[in-house]
């Protein structure tokens, strides 16, 4: 069953709180106690999608392991910009190894725990899509392959962001980045490549995965618990726009990320042991345009040397996604 | 800096350090902003105030903040022709809210469970007169009470209420609810006093020992039309029709009666006459879209049954039956006479064609001004003479309840001043929250709670109700579904949606503060909040 909005309610579960809640109905991020894991100072540029991403998740999963948790992190921008010496914004206990082994870190810590009877600590890695979908991928997959008792979140924000903008296996197809320059018949990084990582993880049958945004803050915080509540390996996929990356306003990192929702461009779904059990029905539906013009890395598709067919492509990934998933109201998913 | 080995180990949180609040070039501010509806009331009511607490299920403070602004609830959730919801901006997302039928349940809660209005702080010492006890004349004693002035009120008719209660029938206003809320104005020491016609306004003031006045009397004069008629023609105005009908003696009009004219006394006779097993015909001179009346009162006339003659003019009365010419629009909207003519069968003729005011009691005061029938005011409601003030529909302005106790209130707080020897000087008002402002994502999706009304065959013969009201259970999801438009509500949602927790949430009922430390401005908190009641400012660098 997938997380159930509180009805009528004025603005319901669609804002952070609201006064007329009743306490147990109200999220995390509304309460003066979250425990703020990344706390402020932290050097991530205004209106961070993974700053904000970060926080719901590692605050959710505090209040979901009263506190008991170890979060081990691989290279990215997350790390960089939380702990650039001699400071750290992180108020949990944290560990950084190298870019490509957090998912084995991560397992040692937990084996540790386990060794040492500490069952009440729980364990959390977390990524970029870089660190997730490329370099760390084999040690992911290793760890999804034994089942170690860890959730493995990754903030995809679909590049590699604190280098320079390079392109990942997580970046869309049309999208410009330092490395897929908007040149040529087809600009932009080509169609076909990448890899579905939330799907890779699926099939290795693992207890939970699951997918969300930073515009859905109830549903984040209600697949974080639920993940926390499961022993074994998990996986979240969390979409982070990048500000930086993207090309697009610091004000409008929460409007893009519900527009991709919206647009079918990124199914939120959760799936447990290979099979999908719940979908975040999209409300409104988009065009694809809609999601990509205030990109300022889709902008080679519009204007003057405008790429309608592009455009379509697109579209039909999103209207694939729909289909697959079942993302409108009336339709059940086909995974 | 850390005495832990070099990049091996960082203390906890000491990021704090580094005050990136030094990155902004703009910075998110609260405000409160005018939501469009509290801009429409004429009353000036604090719409988005008292849907606040109704929100919470907190009715009395709800009533309470509601009438510190219009004494009459219960009335005006029956009679306003609520231009607030015309204005409210849930009606560019799905329909506008219910605000009138709240503001009637609440009106009405008031009334069952007893609630009375405070008590003055302590006595001015000073004593007015209001002239007229319509709904201007009542809310101006209200609120000259309420500032602890010694308010007299000094009514030509036989009850209170004005056109509350002669113009408007009881199917729309039920007397006892006027009662109710009359008797609570009352109740705060108003005196009343009733048969009393003022003749003269300043030998009143004087013998009554008056500081002030504030006149209110009304239209109550119906305007006539020269109409060829015979002798055995029965003409009467809409005005004295509505006045009898609280009388013991009801007006004697015939079978076929015909409403002359388009506006809502027009429609307000001919529902009245259908009601009392008459069959009214408005003849107006125009088309239903060119009409004065509103157009849900045409059409719930129509449900009932009253036949309406657009396009007509009456060119003579005679007994029993009258002559009526079809008139064509020309290019300007105009009616034209086209020379056709029509018999229509008439037992009566009631000429609903607007009111005049009766201004002989200003005989003699010196300074007045009166152009067009009305009394010339200045912005703060004083006539041309000192200390005398006026409101309501004696003055010129659109003629409704809600104006009239709209007037009430401004002539009282200038009242006030001028008796305290000051100058009453109302704070700027906001800018306006228009829908632009708002994140309309974030509001649930939910429809417009339906007002029960009358079956038609009551409404044709009974003088009940015939629009209910909201129980408790759907004035609450009524008042919810207000956006409140530039007014925070506490969603929380600057606080989570910040990348960079600088937002500090003080507690209920306390709302939020930025942590300009470290604010980077980016913005979020003011394209995430739902009603727009944050904005950026540039930093000045």
């Amino acid at each position: 069953m997938s997380f159930q909005p509180v009805k009528f309610y004025q603005t319901g579960t669609y804002t952070v709180g609201n006064r007329l809640l009743a306490a147990d109905e109200r999220s995390v991020q509304a309460g003066e106690q979250r425990s703020n894991s990344i706390n402020s100072g932290h050097r991530a540029c205004q209106g961070c999608g993974e700053a904000l991403g970060a926080r719901y998740a590692i605050d959710a999963a505090m209040a979901e392991s009263n506190g008991q948790l170890i979060a081990v992190n691989a290279t990215g921008c997350l790390e960089v910009f939380s702990t650039p010496y001699p400071e750290s914004s992180w108020q949990v206990p944290w560990i950084h190894s190298v870019f490509g082994n957090a998912p084995a870190v991560a397992t040692g810590v937990a084996a540790a725990m386990k060794v040492k009877g500490r069952h009440d600590v729980r364990v959390v890695a977390q990524g970029g899509d870089g660190g997730t979908t490329d370099i760390g991928f084999g040690c992911l997959s290793g760890m999804f392959e034994r089942n170690d008792d860890v959730l493995y979140i990754c903030y995809d924000n679909e590049a590699y962001m604190n280098t320079g903008v390079q392109r990942s296996s997580a970046t869309p197809p049309a999208a410009r980045t330092a490395t897929t320059m908007p040149v040529g018949p087809e600009p932009g990084n080509v169609f076909g490549q990448g890899k579905n990582v939330p799907e890779i993880a699926m099939a290795h049958g693992i207890p939970y995965v699951a997918t969300a945004t930073v515009a859905d803050l109830r549903d984040l915080e209600y697949k974080v618990r639920k993940a926390m509540k499961i022993h074994g390996a998990r996986y979240i996929q969390i979409f982070v726009p990048c500000p930086l990356g993207w090309g697009t306003a610091s004000h409008d990192t929460i409007r893009i990320a519900r527009l991709a929702k919206e647009c079918g461009m990124f199914p939120v779904f959760e799936a447990e042991h290979g099979e999908v059990t719940g979908v975040l029905k999209i409300r409104s539906k988009q065009p694809i345009e809609e999601y990509l013009k205030p990109q300022k890395r889709f902008a080679h598709l519009f204007g003057k040397h405008a790429h309608p067919e592009m455009v379509a492509r697109l579209q039909a990934i999103a209207d694939r996604n729909i289909r697959k998933y079942g993302l409108l109201d009336e339709e059940a998913a086909h995974v | 800096m850390s005495n832990k080995p070099f990049a091996i180990t960082l203390k906890p949180g000491t990021s704090l350090a580094n005050l990136t609040g030094t990155w902004r070039t703009a910075r998110p501010v609260y405000l409160n902003r005018l939501p469009p509806c509290n801009n429409a009331c004429p009353a000036g009511e604090n719409i988005q105030g008292w849907l606040f607490h109704a929100e919470s299920g907190d009715y009395e403070q709800a009533w309470r903040v509601l009438v510190h602004d219009n004494p009459l609830p219960a009335v005006m959730g029956r009679v306003c022709y609520h231009p607030c919801e015309t204005s409210c901006n849930r009606g560019q997302l799905d329909e506008a809210v219910g605000i009138n039928s709240v503001e009637r349940f609440l009106g009405d809660e008031a009334i069952k469970r007893g609630w009375k209005f405070e008590a003055p702080a302590q006595a001015s010492g000073k004593k007015v007169l209001v002239v007229g006890a319509g709904p201007s004349g009542l809310s101006a004693a209200y609120h000259l009470a309420r500032t602890g002035h010694r308010v007299e009120i000094h009514e030509a008719g036989p009850l209170a209420g004005g056109m509350m209660r002669f113009g408007i029938p009881k199917y729309r206003l039920p007397r006892d609810v006027l009662d109710a809320e009359v008797q609570r104005i009352l109740d705060l020491g108003v005196t009343l006093k009733l048969n009393t016609k003022v003749g003269n306004i300043e030998q009143s003031m004087q013998q009554g020992g008056f500081d002030a006045a504030f006149l209110a009397v009304g239209a109550h004069i119906g305007k006539r039309t020269m109409i060829p008629a015979g002798d055995a023609s029965h003409i009467v105005d809409a005005v004295s029709v509505l006045r009898s009908m609280e009388g013991e003696d009801k007006p004697m009009l015939g079978r076929k009666v015909v409403v002359y004219g388009g506006g809502n006394t027009a429609i307000d006779v001919a529902r009245t006459v259908k009601r009392m097993g008459g069959e009214p015909i408005i003849v107006y001179r125009r088309t239903r879209d060119k009409a004065p009346a509103h157009d849900f009162e045409i059409e719930e006339a129509l449900q009932e049954g009253v036949m309406i003659k657009w396009l007509s003019t009456i060119k003579q009365a005679g007994a029993g039956e009258i002559t009526v010419e079809k008139m064509e629009l020309d290019e300007k909207g105009f009616p034209q006479p086209t020379g056709e003519f029509e018999k229509l069968e008439a037992d009566s003729v009631v000429l609903a064609l607007g009111q005049d005011v009766d201004m002989s009691l200003l005989d003699g005061v010196a300074g007045l001004e009166i152009k067009d029938g009305t009394v010339q005011v200045a912005p703060n409601m004083m006539t041309g003479r000192a200390g005398i003030f006026a409101g309501g529909d004696m003055v010129p302005s659109e003629r409704t309840v809600t104006v009239g106790v709209g007037h009430g209130k401004k002539a009282a707080r200038n009242i006030d001043a001028w008796l305290r020897g000051i100058t009453y000087a109302p704070e700027p008002k906001h800018e306006i929250a228009t829908f632009d402002k708002l994140n309309p994502w974030y509001y649930s999706d939910a429809d417009k709670t339906v007002r029960p009304m009358l079956d038609i065959i009551r409404r044709q013969t009974s003088f009940d109700e015939v629009q209910g009201g909201l129980d408790e259970t759907n004035a609450l999801f009524e008042a919810r579904r207000c956006l409140s438009c530039g007014n925070c509500f506490e969603c929380d949602n600057c606080y989570g949606v910040c990348p960079d927790n600088a937002v500090i949430k003080l507690g209920p009922g306390k709302g939020f503060e930025f942590n300009y430390d470290y604010c980077k401005g980016c913005g979020i908190c003011v394209a995430e909040c739902p009603c727009g009641a944050i904005k950026m400012v540039t930093e000045d660098i």
